[in-house]
């Protein structure tokens, strides 16, 4: 029973990461309705410029507390930055072109900035700092969680609660919301569609630049291919709970990361990944609109 | 006109911008790199001023090349150019074609007699490649499905080759097309569940069916030996005739020519057949295409399967130049790799992603100090195609059917 619980509680830790990621996913998808294949690349960069930022000020001996806020702050500085950036090079100019263009696009960005960390950092695995302490009152409870999991998962569900609350109730949430229904729609009633595209990716890269952090820092190492994995698992997690949806984004990502944590621990831990595969692909064959997306009518 | 061709300050201030931009954006991952375990930081501030020099001088030339587009684009719907331009010239008039053709085909024959093994070695890849982006170009390029896995098709070709020949001693030529039908086989298999996906659906598919061939090669040890793959594969045979390993390279050199001639032949027969324009249609409007009674599962599966012939049959002849597979040859990046000629080279132009191909795999290869450098250069290709040449380097030709006004007759004119 112990074991069933471990699995049960690590796979909530893997599905948290993949919330956070798969949510950059599906508002990118819900607004432009693109699947911004670099998104994996920015939860990377996210990690790699937490480990640079943490391991800078630790030299320079900062206090603990000081590192964890700044290196924190840096990653989703720059990650959003990045994300931003992405989408204004090779997104933006080709707002009207055919489906394909774009994803092919994405597709380079995602080869060059894996390939640019690669060469401007290093190929191996890096060790990266614990930032995430581990506290005293949680020591009776140590076998079954540790400290790092229960911050991710208490991290997820804030960044949930406020997501949620940011999209139903303030302007900007409101102006995306209009855009994804109706672009030229929007456009008409005065809402400033590039801008907010721009933020919609800024809060993406922001959110998997989190989840780049907690992961990091609960696994201990990194190298610049993580995000392709992970890009991928959260956008299975997005696609499984309804691409658009971001409710859908939370439910994928549980299924995922149960499934997962279950399949490893029962099954085989060699074929991890390939369960993450096979999930998509059936889910795509039997329900592509996935678990709480609406199936879409083409209308000519 | 002036304002076209002269840089403005405004652009200097704006290009100053953009630098100082990039300077920020990648002042952590470019200046700063850190060793956790020893704790020392190496400051490279020399890359900063790199970084932000590049991205002025880029985003200068990118805004004189749109607005040199723009201008051209504005003078070719006034005034319509009767002459067709050089490169089309080349392809379609006869007298330019047949002599190009020519001295192209000498010089390749006798490529083996000219250059070392060395040299001959690394045209078959090459070429290998040429049949590789020809094949993905049916699904790509023409049908507009965009098959982000079809390495994993490659991959059955190569491993039914090894398995086959260690297991049961079958030969190359009775392998070849055993290897190729299987991978049509596996190309059904997972066409016809996913091909009902809308485009990115089936991308993000194709690329999970690709890694998971890949991850079952690895792990799957009684059957494919794991990650240390399977070595001691024949070469090709030529009635059993004991060849040395030179004569065995050019041998492979010239089946490589032939199946190149042969993919060209077909490619261009089909792209021209009733199933050719029905995929033509199929890429450019699914619910048009729908209403004239095209069978859009059907068209869909055919491109989808003979794309995986042809990866099949490229296996089998990597297998056997090789003589060694494992899955590490398989990986997204070679998938990428082929994605990336044929969009270079020009999306359903066979002459473009023969060009793509070997630019994109002989430049590497005589560029070895940039080689670090290659996977960098192909994102970029691919972001900068799309957004600033979209048709590739040499733009597919299409046969159209137009009514001569002043002859009252039907003329085939080839047209863009």
């Amino acid at each position: 029973m112990d074991y069933f619980i471990e699995l049960f509680l690590s796979g909530l830790t893997r599905s948290s990461i993949y919330a956070l990621i798969a949510l950059g996913y599906t508002m990118v998808y819900g607004i432009i309705g693109l699947i911004n294949f670099a998104h994996g690349e920015i939860y990377m960069i996210g990690a790699f410029t937490a480990l640079i930022v943490s391991t800078v000020l630790a030299i320079y001996g900062f206090p603990f507390f000081a590192i964890v806020a700044l290196t924190v702050l840096a990653a989703i500085i720059w990650s959003s930055a990045y994300g931003y950036t992405v989408e204004k090079i090779a997104y933006k100019p080709l707002r009207n072109a055919p489906r394909l263009s774009p994803l092919i696009s994405a597709i380079g960005m995602s080869i060059f900035l894996q390939n640019y960390v690669l060469l401007a950092q290093t190929s191996d695995f890096l060790p990266f700092p614990a930032l995430i302490p581990e506290f005293q009152f949680m020591e009776p409870y140590a076998h079954i969680i540790g400290s790092s999991d229960l911050v991710i998962l208490l991290t997820t569900i804030t960044v949930m609660v406020l997501l949620t609350l940011l999209i139903k109730y303030t302007k900007t949430g409101q102006a995306m919301r209009a855009t994804s229904q109706d672009k030229k729609m929007a456009m008409l009633v005065g809402i400033n569609v590039d801008k907010i595209i721009g933020i919609t990716f800024i809060i993406g890269s922001a959110l998997a630049a989190i989840g780049g952090v907690l992961i990091a820092s609960h696994i201990g190492q990194i190298n610049f291919y993580i995000g392709f994995i992970a890009g991928i698992k959260a956008f299975t997690a997005a696609v499984l709970g309804g691409i658009g949806s971001i409710p859908g984004a939370f439910l994928g990502s549980l299924i995922l990361g149960l499934t997962e944590s279950f399949a490893t621990g029962y099954v085989s831990s060699d074929y991890e990944d390939v369960f993450a595969f096979s999930l998509l692909v059936l889910i795509l064959i039997f329900r592509p609109a996935g678990l709480l997306g609406k199936s879409s009518i083409e209308k000519v | 006109m002036s304002d076209t061709q002269v840089i403005l300050y405004r652009d200097v201030k704006k290009g100053l911008l953009v630098a100082l931009w990039f300077m920020f954006l990648t002042f952590p991952i470019m200046v700063i790199k850190v060793n956790p375990i020893d704790k020392i930081i190496i400051w490279r501030w020399q890359n900063m001023f790199l970084v932000g020099g590049a991205s002025f001088f880029l985003y200068l030339f990118s805004q004189i090349f749109l607005r040199k587009r723009k201008t051209s684009s504005q003078g070719d719907q006034a005034a319509k150019p009767s002459r067709l331009p050089f490169q089309q010239a080349l392809i379609t008039e006869s007298k330019f074609f047949i002599p190009a053709l020519c001295l192209f085909g000498l010089f390749w024959l006798s490529f083996p007699w000219l250059f070392s093994t060395y040299q001959t070695n690394i045209m078959i890849t090459a070429l290998m490649y040429v049949v590789l982006g020809l094949g993905l170009n049916i699904v790509v390029g023409v049908a507009g499905l965009l098959d982000l896995g079809y390495v994993a098709f490659y991959a059955v070709g190569a491993y039914s080759y090894a398995l086959l020949n260690t297991h049961f001693g079958l030969g190359f030529w009775t392998v070849l097309p055993i290897g190729a039908l299987l991978a049509m086989l596996f190309g059904i298999l997972l066409g016809f569940p996913v091909l009902r996906l809308r485009g990115d659906y089936l991308a993000i598919v194709t690329l999970g069916f690709g890694e998971i061939i890949r991850l079952i090669l690895e792990n799957w040890n009684e059957f494919s030996q794991g990650p240390s793959g399977i070595s001691n594969i024949a070469r090709p045979g030529f009635f059993g005739i004991d060849m040395s390993l030179d004569a065995a390279i050019s041998y492979t050199y010239y089946l490589m020519i032939c199946l190149v001639l042969a993919t060209i032949f077909i490619v261009n027969r089909l792209q021209n057949s009733r199933i050719g324009r029905a995929w033509f249609a199929l890429r450019e409007d699914e619910i048009a295409c729908q209403a004239m009674g095209i069978d859009k599962t059907k068209t869909k599966l055919t491109a989808f399967a003979l794309g995986a012939t042809w990866a099949g049959m490229v296996g089998v002849i990597f297998a056997a130049k090789t003589t060694f597979v494992n899955p590490a040859s398989f990986t997204f990046l070679e998938s990428a790799i082929i994605l990336c000629i044929v969009v270079l080279g020009g999306m359903g132009s066979i002459v473009g992603v023969i060009l793509g191909a070997l630019i994109l795999i002989l430049l590497p290869e005589y560029l070895r100090a940039f080689s670090d450098y290659r996977m960098l250069v192909f994102g970029a290709v691919l972001v900068t195609m799309m957004v600033f040449r979209p048709q590739g380097i040499i733009s597919n030709i299409r046969r159209t059917y137009a009514i001569d006004e002043d002859l009252g007759q039907n003329t085939v004119r080839q047209k863009e």
